[in-house]
């Protein structure tokens, strides 16, 4: 009972990162049909920035936090302006290519430039343990857990409550229309854009701080797993792709803690073959019809 | 008539004078087995995995280069007979991807007619470029391929151009065992594995033919991990006396602090990717406590071993860091050839070849290296112990 807990509380705090990162693969998604495949990458600058800013502008970690969420707000906004935007008459397949192109230059750029060795984050936060019922809880991991519901729940309100979630909303269901109504549909992009790249810019601060180590390639398979996380949940879903990130995190911390390392990934991908041949639209996706 | 003949003999006159080119072109590239011969400098190629999965590793090698070859050349250079050459280097990045190290060992030696190579980094880049090399003649040292048959034939041959400066893993890894055996007693090992690497494999499999003991869980985790939590809280409740840990610092040293902060209180061992005062700052100075691991590079026999402790303050001096093992060794490959040039007298990449086959009790940062049948590099292997994040005792492991 006690390693259940202590698992799930693993599993948790894994899941959460995939959540925020599944966030901006599924608003993305559902605004513009573009898989954004360099979103993994913006979750990489945002640890870099946290490195950097706590290092030599000596922020302190709630600054950090904030800083790495604006920088990465404004990144993403420049990649949809300068890479996306040009394409988005064109065929689905050109986005997509482009996406990985980004993605590539993201990885080498930085490798280029701060070199490829993983690097330790700083400590900013002392790290406690708490003994609860003989669990172990640290405080990074709390804060972790605690930072992402509330950045999801903060995104649930800003999407359902403000007048740009309305207007992200309209575009979602029908760019044309919206536009006829007078919604700006590029500013109404850049700001999505803006949204998701500042959640994977708090991720990647909060993941330098729980695992200590960062590295220019360090966006790449969490990248994937938040992709199929946001697939599972349902992608254009909100509440869907966070349910998708915790799924993604327990079912990974499950399959190693019965003892079967090797299959993880063997079996988060078989889960998404299995849930794509069930609900192919995901867990809350809606079942659209195309009108022809 | 006689217009006639000379048409004929112009035609075969051409055509001979055709052959003859063509038969000087093959000729050329097949029986190159005189192979490449030095211009005005010693051209050495680097064919390195400088980005890519394996970049990091491929970085800090490229420093341990270029570092060897500003020392050579500040010195005046090699001395090949009467007179000294200087080294130039071409780098090239092989993106950690075996189709791109073959072409890269093509160009290093066909275009820009090295006369030998470091590298690359990975036993898998390290294979694919063999053919190329040997086509050509040309040597090359990988600093850091560790399967044991990288410098081998599919029939067990040796491959005559291709050497290591490194260990190969069945003596790394049955080292661990024994030292896990007899110095820490440990009966019940657990066994976390890098199964995206030969090297992570490899060592794991010497390891288990090795240790006496009972293995009581073989885990596995890729490059790139970072949530070890999950393996880690389920191995807390079996009981174990230590855990075989193979791979790289980048990983380990993750493993060793979320194993410290779950609970995990059991001597962790682990190879010579782990020799890196990163792994200190990964898993935090307070986390570091009973980490083991096999080297041949330690930095207390550091201080007796004049080489290595001129290495260890010109790096620092240079890149303002600790000098990684990866460095160390490739900075012995640049070495090695130097050596083997001056032996054999000459620069010529067959010659250049032999004198590495032939290289004994050679001084190198990371011990006395000799070249065994097998081009491997023979050298004494040492477990440094790290307490609180630096090296607090060192074993010798016979």
């Amino acid at each position: 009972m006690q390693t259940f807990g202590q698992q799930l509380i693993n599993g948790l705090s894994l899941g959460s990162i995939y959540a925020l990162l599944a966030l901006g693969y599924t608003m993305v998604y559902g605004i513009i049909k573009l898989i954004n495949f360099a979103h993994g990458d913006i979750y990489m600058l945002g640890a870099f920035w946290g490195y950097y800013s706590i290092n030599y502008f000596h922020f302190n970690f709630i600054l950090a936090l904030l800083s790495a969420m604006l920088v990465c707000a404004v990144i993403g906004v420049v990649i949809e302006y300068f890479a996306y935007r040009p394409l988005r008459h064109s065929a689905r397949i050109t986005a997509l290519i482009t996406a990985i192109g980004v993605s590539f230059l993201l990885e080498n750029g930085m490798s280029y430039l701060v070199g490829a060795n993983a690097r330790s984050f700083p400590q900013a936060i002392q790290v406690v343990t708490y003994h609860w019922l003989g669990l172990r809880i640290s405080n990074v991991q709390i804060l972790i857990l605690g930072t992402a519901c509330l950045l999801m729940v903060l995104l649930e309100v800003i999407i359902k409550k403000t007048k740009m979630g309305k207007a992200m909303r309209a575009v979602s269901v029908d760019p044309e229309a919206a536009q006829l109504v007078g919604i700006n549909l590029n500013h109404t992009i850049s700001f999505t854009f803006a949204l998701g790249s500042a959640m994977a810019g708090a991720a990647g601060v909060l993941i330098g701080l729980y695992y200590n180590s960062i590295d220019p390639l360090m966006g790449m398979t969490p990248g994937i797993k938040a992709f199929v996380a946001a697939v599972i949940g349902g992608i254009g879903s909100v509440p869907g792709a966070s349910v998708g990130g915790f799924i993604i995190g327990i079912l990974e911390t499950a399959v190693q803690a019965v003892g079967l390392s090797a299959y993880k990934d063997a079996v988060v991908y078989f889960v998404l073959i299995v849930i794509l041949l069930v609900l192919p639209a995901g867990i809350f996706g809606k079942n659209v019809k195309e009108k022809v | 008539m006689f217009k006639n003949w000379e048409k004929q003999t112009m035609k075969v006159a051409a055509l001979g004078a055709m052959a003859l080119t063509l038969a000087g072109c093959t000729s050329a590239k097949s029986s190159s087995n005189q192979g490449n011969n030095p211009g005005k400098t010693i051209k050495i190629g680097v064919n390195m995995e400088l980005s890519g999965s394996a970049a990091g590793y491929g970085e800090q090698q490229k420093q341990g280069i270029q570092l060897a070859v500003n020392q050579i050349n500040k010195n005046g250079g090699i001395k090949v007979g009467k007179t000294k050459k200087k080294v130039q280097l071409v780098i090239r990045d092989n993106k950690t991807a075996n189709t791109t190290a073959a072409s890269v060992a093509a160009q290093l030696v066909n275009n820009d007619k090295v006369v030998a190579v470091v590298g690359p980094a990975t036993t898998n880049a390290g294979t694919a470029a063999i053919p190329n090399m040997t086509k050509a003649a040309v040597p090359s040292v990988s600093p850091s391929a560790t399967d044991p048959d990288y410098t081998l034939q599919k029939s067990g041959a040796v491959q005559k151009y291709v050497f290591r400066a490194c260990y190969q893993n069945n003596f790394q890894g049955s080292s661990a065992a024994k030292f896990t055996t007899k110095t820490l007693k440990a009966k019940r090992v657990a066994i976390l594995t890098d199964n995206s690497s030969d090297y992570g494999t490899g060592l794991t499999k010497a390891f288990k033919k090795a240790y006496t003991g009972t293995v009581v869980s073989s885990q596995t985790f890729q490059e790139g991990d970072k949530d070890f939590n999950a393996i880690l809280t389920a191995l807390k409740h079996k009981k174990i006396d230590a855990i075989y840990a193979p791979g790289y610092y980048s990983e380990i040293g993750l493993i060793v602090k979320q194993a410290r902060q779950a609970g995990i209180k059991v001597p962790i061992v682990g190879s010579d990717g782990m020799a890196d005062a990163k792994l200190a700052q990964i898993a935090g100075k307070a986390n570091a406590n009973k980490v083991y691991y096999t080297t041949p590079f330690s930095t207390k026999a550091a201080a007796s071993n004049q080489v290595a402790s001129k290495f260890m303050t010109a790096f620092k001096a240079k890149y303002g860091t600790t000098a990684p093992t990866f460095s160390a060794l490739a900075y012995d490959s640049v070495y090695m050839i130097k050596t083997a040039i001056e032996k054999e007298g000459s620069a010529n990449s067959v010659k250049i070849a032999d004198g590495l086959a032939s290289l004994k009790n050679f001084q190198g940062t990371t011990g006395t290296i000799t070249i065994d049948k097998k081009h491997n590099a023979e050298k004494t292997i040492s477990i440094e112990q790290l307490t609180n994040g630096s090296v607090s005792n060192t074993y010798n492991v016979n």
